[in-house]
């Protein structure tokens, strides 16, 4: 009896420890993964319009640009899409530019989620992909958060959250033109 | 079909749980009435579960985008054959599809032991409800399939580009769930025999059977991957040691093993607590493969969409180490056996090097895949484990293996007769030596090639002059037919070793005599590659309803066209290659398009000279061909359930006149 005790508290030790070290793997969370990019300047990037004109990132310096990867298919993009609506109307006039940067998508996909959401801020098209290459898009939607000199200090993995949002903007707002 | 599917997945889970408890405690109390309800709740499940996969299947036809699984994985664009494929072709889908199979096969067991039903059976369908209700848990909470958007999409994003590339995706995902899934019932008679506690081998037959069946899905489920990375990447190989492709073939390393050593218990008595261990540990390793690859550990574009479902398949996996092993040291003394090695050269110390072989490939398969993950959780730094190290780890391994295969069936059980065992390895060992002496004067170097081709003619050789020389004593007494169905275990495991033996070929053959180039080619320009003037005759474009196909035409001298293409669609930044194969007998010619340039007037193609392929695929068929024949109901059975029967029958007349 003191034997079978004994060799089931080692399979119960044992399941425990292969346990435990599978569920480190759990603890991950893929959505604070640090960037690289964060801290330092926002690559550059001039991109087609598709209810504006073109825009090239470099122009917007001494704005505080919020540029959202989204494309026409992507429901968790449509689920953020009023938070990002919110934040464009708060801080428009306050120096902010919501730059929506549209990927992997049609252009008509596009236009007809733009026109049935009732989506105002610019939106580019990022035709060949080089431009999420360049920011390391793992999926989207995403979201970067650039200063008025030009340099990424944020970066959001999946939705966004209209009050997280108006949380990291306002400082930079208030930051003035450095 | 939101209402309908949710509402049936909530049932399913109640039926589960509610056949989970009837069923065990008809088997704690010997109430027959009560597992008798549970057979019928079995049927009950798989009714849901049908019902609720078609409202999902409805949904997709009918492009209902107020679904997100709708809305993510299909769209008005895609063709119906892979609107179908949808259902299993993301997570929450192929969950609901999972449940599917898994009802499907207790509803298969409720069905085989309608008669007859040995002690073990109420307990097996009591953990069989109990591993379906974990699987509609969670559907239930932690993944909703049929969760819906706010406001409905006007049109989906479509199945990803390389699942709607080419039709194996319809057969390849099924035969490997039926695969994976299938390993439950092995499981649940395996814990069902620890359970119940009686002394008696009786769940050894079943065990066995269902094994068989269960490893002829997953054997053909991996041959149909292997094929689909082929045919369709682009790339010219077929495995790529990917986490995802490992994790399928661990728990067909330990069935394969536990199918040979589960001979030792049934001819000798020996070795009940590795056979048990070898059943609980195949399960174990598939729940392993799907908390891997479904929980979010592996780096996934769309990890964060589902963080709650790895902890629940980590808790069940916990679970299921705890409950199977905390079993087996609990039932230690029932499961000690006697019996040991009479001669290191005998049958039986084969079938013990064959496990240890098996299972240390398995060590050094896990190994490789889980490294990673360990290493991060130790010290933070991210590693991968690459193709290099699985093939120099795994090489001397198989070849010992093949080994083994072409000599085992060819020695006795017990102790060796020399001069017997002499005479029938003769052919064989000659045979292996002219190969290995004629591939090394023909220029082959590379000592695992010369060796492969050895072993693997060994195989060929050895189990084919076994069958032969069967046959031919057969003929004599009692006719060919008779003979192979008398020996029909024996004749089919020489199948398998010999449809291993063609599969070993291909697979030396392709990874060391592959040739391949790269060029670039302006129309009408020409290269010569592996004997043939291959010619760039220009570039034509399809424009299809829901992609843009590109095909490079290359004319080959000697042989019909090749014809690589290149498909736009509009959800990818990169365009999906497909290769075009000429298939041969001896080698294919495979052609993928790299890059167009200047408008298609010049093109950079890969060309690749597989040899050998075609018998890897020949091989895999032949193995599941044997196992199906091994796993085939026995005549004696299907006499024993008639006896039982039946006495069923005189007992019930017998009421009647009484």
């Amino acid at each position: 009896m003191r034997r079978r005790l004994l060799l089931l508290g080692t399979v119960v030790v044992a399941v425990l420890a292969v346990v435990a070290v599978l569920a480190t793997g759990l603890g991950r969370d893929p959505a604070a993964t640090a960037s690289p990019l964060v801290g330092r300047a926002a690559p550059d990037f001039t991109l087609g319009g598709i209810n504006g004109p073109a825009v090239t990132l470099s122009k917007l310096r001494g704005q505080v640009v919020v540029m959202n990867f989204w494309a026409s298919w992507c429901t968790e993009c449509h689920e953020e899409q009023d938070a990002l609506d919110q934040t464009w109307q708060r801080y428009r006039d306050s120096g902010l530019v919501l730059l929506g940067v549209d990927f992997e998508d049609t252009s008509d996909g596009a236009k007809d989620y733009m026109h049935q959401s009732g989506l105002t801020y610019p939106v580019v098209e990022d035709k060949d992909s080089k431009t999420a290459l360049a920011y390391g898009i793992r999926g989207i939607p995403e979201t970067f958060l650039i200063d008025r000199s030009g340099r990424i200090v944020d970066r959001i993995i999946g939705r966004v959250d209209a009050d997280r949002l108006a949380g990291a903007v306002e400082p930079l707002l208030k930051g003035g033109t450095e | 079909m939101a209402f309908l599917g949710t509402y049936g997945l909530m049932l399913g889970l109640v039926l589960s749980v509610g056949g989970a408890v009837t069923a065990a405690v008809g088997a704690r109390t010997d109430r027959p009435a009560l597992v008798q309800t549970a057979r019928r709740i079995a049927f009950a499940v798989l009714a849901t579960m049908v019902v609720v996969d078609g409202a999902m299947l409805a949904a997709l036809l009918s492009n209902d985008f107020t679904l997100r699984y709708v809305a993510d994985n299909s769209s008005r664009e895609t063709p119906v054959f892979f609107k179908v494929l949808s259902l299993w072709a993301a997570d929450d889908g192929s969950l609901l599809f999972w449940n599917l199979i898994l009802a499907g096969y207790v509803a298969a067991v409720a069905i085989r032991f309608r008669r007859y039903r040995p002690p073990t059976f109420p307990y097996a369908l009591s953990v069989l409800f109990g591993v379906q209700a974990f699987y509609l848990l969670l559907v239930n909470g932690p993944a909703r399939p049929f969760g819906t958007l706010a406001q409905a999409a006007a049109d989906g994003r479509g199945p990803a580009p390389l699942l709607q590339n080419h039709p194996l995706m319809a057969v390849h995902p099924p035969f490997l769930y039926l695969g994976f899934i299938g390993f439950t019932v092995p499981f649940a008679f395996g814990v069902a025999a620890l359970l119940a506690g009686t002394g008696s081998d009786a769940w050894v037959s079943i065990i066995r059977r269902w094994t068989l069946l269960v490893w002829c899905f997953l054997t053909v489920g991996l041959v149909l991957g292997a094929l689909w990375s082929y045919s369709v990447l682009g790339w010219g190989g077929y495995w790529a040691w990917d986490p995802v492709e490992n994790v399928a073939l661990l728990p067909w390393l330990v069935a394969t093993a536990f199918l040979h050593s589960i001979m030792l218990q049934e001819r000798r008595g020996m070795a009940r607590l590795w056979n048990i261990a070898l059943v609980i540990g195949a399960f174990a390793l598939t729940t392993f493969g799907t908390f891997l690859t479904r929980g979010s550990v592996l780096s996934s574009v769309h990890a964060f969409a589902q963080s709650a479902v790895g902890p629940a398949y980590l808790t069940f996996l916990g679970l299921v180490l705890l409950g199977g092993f905390g079993l087996v040291a609990w039932r230690l003394p029932m499961l000690r056996t006697p019996a040991r090695l009479e001669s290191t050269v005998s049958r039986e110390a084969a079938i013990v090097g064959n496990n240890m072989l098996l299972l240390a490939a398995t060590a050094i398969i896990l190994l490789g895949t889980v490294l990673p993950l360990v290493v991060e959780a130790l010290t933070g730094d991210q590693i991968t484990v690459g193709g290099p190290y699985f093939q120099s780890a795994l090489a001397p391994v198989f070849l010992l293996v093949l080994v083994l295969a072409g000599t085992a069936p060819l020695l006795p059980w017990r102790a060796v007769n020399r001069e017997r065992a002499v005479r029938r390895l003769r052919l064989p060992v000659l045979a292996a030596a002219l190969v290995i002496v004629g591939t090394s004067l023909a220029g082959l170097r590379d000592l695992y090639a010369v060796a492969g081709f050895g072993a693997a003619t060994l195989v060929l050789v050895g189990n084919g002059q076994e069958i032969a020389s069967g046959l031919a004593v057969g003929r004599r007494h009692s006719g060919v037919l008779r003979t192979l169905a008398r020996g029909r275990r024996r004749y089919a495991g020489l199948t398998v070793h010999i449809g291993l033996a063609l599969l070993a070929i291909g697979i030396t053959a392709s990874s060391n005599l592959a040739e391949q180039t790269q060029v670039t080619l302006r129309t009408g320009e020409s290269t010569v590659f592996a004997d043939h003037t291959l010619r760039y005759a220009g570039l034509e474009t399809d424009q299809q309803a829901q992609r843009v196909v590109l095909t490079a035409r290359v004319d080959v001298s000697g042989s019909g066209p090749l014809t690589p293409r290149m498909n736009l669609y509009p959800a990818a930044s990169e365009p999906i290659g497909s290769p075009s194969i000429h298939r041969g007998v001896l080698r294919d010619l495979y052609a993928s398009v790299i890059s167009l340039q200047d408008d298609g007037n010049s093109a950079t193609f890969r060309f690749y000279r597989n040899p050998g392929i075609t018998w890897l695929w020949i091989g895999g068929v032949v193995m599941a061909l044997g196992g199906a024949a091994a796993a085939w109901p026995a005549r004696r059975r299907r006499a024993e359930e008639a006896t039982v029967a039946a006495e069923r029958r005189r007992q019930f007349s017998g009421a009647g006149v009484v």
